[in-house]
């Protein structure tokens, strides 16, 4: 694999009234496991269904129902750990944390505080090209997704669906080493990437299957490079935890928000409670979760009902081996095998289905041209209908065909754009679409010739006009492309022009 | 370790029991007696010794990952104080 290089990304910084303060930021992602069944039952996954109607008895916590283990959560979970370069723990425990809510059956969300499945890892964070943060994660571990509550569908009830309850999550936790807003953001974007081309997660924010807990604090600049070096955490400020946030914007309105809210506690000569907060998007302010606070004491202690989880090396290692290419090896690969630049190999790989459609374009093809005009034409018109690439209505086949026809000059740059049109909206070949339509380049130099005596025999006035002053036979360049409706080949009108002025 | 009142009440809210507050003191004796009987395992030494997971040498029971549970919505509710529309319906909780 190759690697691109990159600079460390400034950290934001805000002003005060007494100085310059810094942003400390950690996240813990939950990712729903693209799995079938759930954690510890058999019951489905899918969204959208019945309200419960995808539960097992075993999810409603009824008495003497014990949990079996998914493997293929556990198999998910080493896969995810494998593509952030994190240490894979082949021992691991389930661990009860307890506590009371209509939406928890159990009483308790099994998960694995103590000896979790994946250790520490990284995440390469693009900021723009050439610069990247590098985010240590600390771990990951395997939990129990709760219920839902529905609250607006009666004054005095609130209704519960349990088709979620057990569902697998993979917790993502990073270390501290988000420095901004924008970089928070980011790094939710990169790993959400990531998860899509492991198909470890679907990533889809909107139905709550990647969510974010936010962990935000404020420090002195030059407090921080302390806490790295120490990596004690007495030089940081005290942190607040912002909740279940489940888009980029709002991700970084809070912070913001949040940030700004500890500046002003700290140079009032107050302090900062560490609590948990929630963010309002209508007011953009977040506020304290007071009610949380004392059922924090979750009491923790080893799940009687499940043994260890004792994985083997050799199997972790067969996982290893269907690792697809990852999208920082992908970028890399573009930049190097078709020279194009950093920007569009990210634009590119952003979505692995994009970076599928684009090498097939590319394939035989020359790499930057099929970028071009996969980027600028192809994204520009799919982003104008708001359709995927997966929905693409003319195929990478035919791209690539337009492009041929373009290299070999049967068609001009301008000829190749209506050609385009025609396709993406017809579906039809483009070999087709030149024949039919006669679309075909005019190469043929006395036809060419004839057009431009003519549009000079019309016009007299340009044409001495343009004797003098060279600039003008642009002019003439217009009117015989006008004239042969766009199909004349440019270069050979160019020379005949210059020539046929006396230059 | 001794438990006094104000932990006791703090244990029963957490664990969702009812207690009085004339119950609570007699529920703290009690508490640190259980405790005094099992703190008794600390004289025991254990330095070296792995922890005991489990008396039988076993390995965690795996499923596949296989749809194969579910689709008893009627089951499932048959035992609600209260149930509609499919939802369980339990008196407002809302943030």
């Amino acid at each position: 694999m190759l690697d691109l290089t990159y600079e460390t990304p400034k950290p934001k910084v805000i002003q005060g009234a007494t100085g310059d303060w810094e942003l400390v930021i950690g996240l813990e992602v939950h990712a729903q496991v693209a799995s079938n069944a759930k954690l510890f039952s058999g019951a489905s996954t899918e969204f959208g269904a019945e309200p419960n109607a995808q539960v097992a008895f075993v999810d409603a916590a009824m008495p003497g129902m014990l949990p079996v283990i998914n493997e293929g959560c556990i198999a998910l979970a080493v896969k995810t750990g494998l593509g952030l370069k994190a240490q894979i723990n082949l021992t691991s425990a389930f661990d009860r944390k307890n506590y009371f809510y209509p939406d928890l059956p159990q009483g308790y969300q099994i998960s694995q505080l103590y000896h979790p499945i994946v250790g520490e890892g990284e995440v390469l964070v693009d900021m723009e090209p050439g610069v990247a943060r590098l985010v240590r994660i600390e771990r990951i571990h395997l939990e129990q997704d709760a219920g839902k509550s529905i609250h607006d569908m009666d004054p005095n009830m609130s209704f519960v669906d349990l088709n979620r309850t057990g569902v697998a999550l993979m917790e993502i936790v990073s270390r501290p080493d988000i420095r901004g807003p924008e970089e928070a953001a980011a790094y939710v974007v990169k790993l959400r990437q990531i998860l899509r081309y492991l198909g470890t997660c679907d990533g889809n924010m909107q139905n709550g299957n990647l969510r974010a807990d936010v962990n935000v604090s404020v420090c002195r600049p030059g407090d921080y490079e302390k806490y790295q070096a120490s990596q004690d955490f007495s030089h940081l400020g005290t942190r607040c935890e912002i909740k279940n946030m489940n888009s980029m914007r709002f991700i970084q309105q809070a912070i913001d928000f949040e940030a700004k809210r500890q500046i002003a506690l700290l140079e009032d000569g107050k302090t900062v409670d560490q609590e948990t907060r929630l963010y309002d998007p209508d007011k953009g302010e977040t506020r304290s979760m007071r009610s949380k606070e004392e059922a924090h004491d979750y009491r923790y202690f080893p799940c009687p009902d499940l043994l260890p989880l004792e994985i083997e090396q050799g199997w972790v290692d067969d996982i290893a081996a269907t690792l697809p290419e990852l999208p920082d090896a992908k970028k890399a690969r573009f930049v190097a095998d078709y020279g194009m630049t950093e920007y569009d190999a990210g634009v590119l790989t952003a979505e692995l289905d994009s970076a599928v459609f684009f090498e097939n374009v590319a394939q035989g093809r020359d790499g930057k041209l099929a970028a071009n005009w996969v980027i600028n034409e192809l994204f520009g018109r799919l982003n104008k209908d708001d359709h995927p690439i997966d929905a693409s209505p003319i195929s990478a086949g035919q791209l690539g065909q337009i492009i041929d026809l373009l290299s070999d000059d049967t068609i001009s740059g301008k000829i190749a754009k209506d050609v385009f049109e025609i396709a993406y909206t017809t579906g039809r070949d483009p070999a087709e679409i030149v024949e039919t339509e006669g679309m075909k380049q005019v190469t043929d130099t006395g036809a060419i010739e004839a057009a431009v005596d003519q549009v000079m025999a019309d016009n007299p006035d340009q044409v001495a006009k343009a004797k003098e002053n060279p600039k003008l036979a642009g002019w003439f360049v217009g009117q015989v492309m006008k004239a042969t409706g766009g199909k004349a080949n440019p270069k050979a009108v160019n020379q005949l022009i210059a020539k046929k002025l006396g230059r | 370790m001794s438990i006094d009142k104000e932990t006791a009440r703090k244990v029963a809210k957490l664990a969702r029991i009812k207690v009085e507050d004339d119950a609570l003191d007699a529920l703290a004796s009690e508490f640190n007696a259980i405790l005094g009987f099992v703190e008794q395992l600390n004289e025991v030494d254990v330095d070296g010794v792995e922890p005991m997971t489990s008396v039988t040498p076993m390995r965690l029971k795996r499923r596949e990952d296989v749809v194969t549970d579910g689709d008893q919505q009627t089951k499932v509710l048959a035992n609600a104080p209260d149930a509609r529309n499919g939802f369980f319906a339990v008196p407002k909780v809302v943030e």
